[in-house]
């Protein structure tokens, strides 16, 4: 008797354990990084992709509108699938998209954006990945919504932009404006 | 041969020589990217992968070392950027203060068990 107690209780043991580990499984067990960080570093100079201007990104974003930091690579497949999104972002007025080519060569780059078209208003260039490091960015496609009144991001998109984040932005705009 | 062997010593030293001033630097990366999360490859430390997020994480950091920053410094600023789970080492503060009590507290009170046991015996 105290045998077969012993092993149904083991026997409900695992069962239970299994059904936490199938659990387990269906989590998503990628951690992203919280928005932690709010402000938008201004003093961060980045170089201009044509003529190799330096820039500071506080210049870029000093009037009232909001602006669309948005990393890419030529070398990255999922930024072509966001492009057109950018392309529909850059027609909206109080938009302004600002690209950072990420770890690229200039030429290809150049490519690309003659290819597919030129969403950004500035590109800038960041050879060794280490401003998009000081910008709090992961990887490429990565795009931040910044309002440049108080030079906040108001929200990152990891990944590439779809439709649901790009009617997400346009909401928040709207409703940012008022 | 006597000459052989003598370039073949000079030429080690001078090895040896380059090795240890690059080394000084590149020492204090590793120490540091050893205890970074990478967060491209998770399961794997800065130190140890080749993404190219890890990679740029390397050169960010040997640039804070060349401007003076020391090793908390850099860890702040990461944090800043990405949070406190980047670290491996978490501090204690709100957040993961049952990180680091609870097994204070079951070590304290399985001390108390077994002292009982035996002390019954």
């Amino acid at each position: 008797m105290i045998k077969n107690t012993k092993f149904i209780i083991i026997i409900l043991f695992s069962l239970f354990i299994f059904f936490i580990f199938l659990k387990g499984l269906e989590k998503p067990n990628n951690y992203l990084p919280e928005n932690t960080l709010k402000k938008i570093d201004i003093n961060l100079s980045l170089k201009e992709l044509y003529n190799q201007k330096e820039v500071l990104l506080g210049e870029l974003i000093n009037n009232n509108n909001f602006s669309i930091i948005n990393i890419w690579a030529s070398w990255c497949l999922p930024c072509r699938d966001e492009h057109n999104y950018l392309l529909k972002l850059k027609k909206t007025k109080s938009i302004e998209v600002i690209g950072i080519n990420y770890k690229d060569k200039k030429s290809n780059a150049i490519k690309f954006l003659r290819d597919l078209g030129n969403p950004y208003s500035e590109v800038l260039i960041d050879l060794d990945g280490t401003k998009s490091i000081e910008l709090g960015a992961i990887g490429v496609p990565e795009s931040y919504l910044v309002n440049n009144k108080n030079k906040e991001i108001i929200k990152k998109y990891i990944g590439p932009l779809d439709d649901k984040k790009f009617k997400e932005i346009l909401k928040i705009i709207k409703n940012e404006k008022i | 041969m006597k000459k052989f062997k003598f370039i073949l010593y000079i030429f080690s030293i001078i090895l040896l020589f380059l090795n240890s001033t690059k080394a000084e630097n590149s020492d204090q990366v590793d120490k540091i990217s050893k205890n970074l999360r990478c967060l491209i490859c998770q399961g794997q430390s800065v130190y140890d992968s080749q993404s190219d997020f890890a990679l740029s994480m390397k050169t960010l950091i040997k640039k804070k070392i060349n401007e003076g920053k020391n090793e908390n410094e850099i860890y702040d600023f990461l944090k800043n950027k990405y949070g406190d789970w980047i670290v491996y080492d978490p501090e204690i503060n709100k957040n993961t203060i049952l990180l680091w009590v609870i097994p204070l507290i079951l070590f304290v009170f399985g001390g108390i068990l077994i002292i009982k046991k035996v002390s019954i015996r």
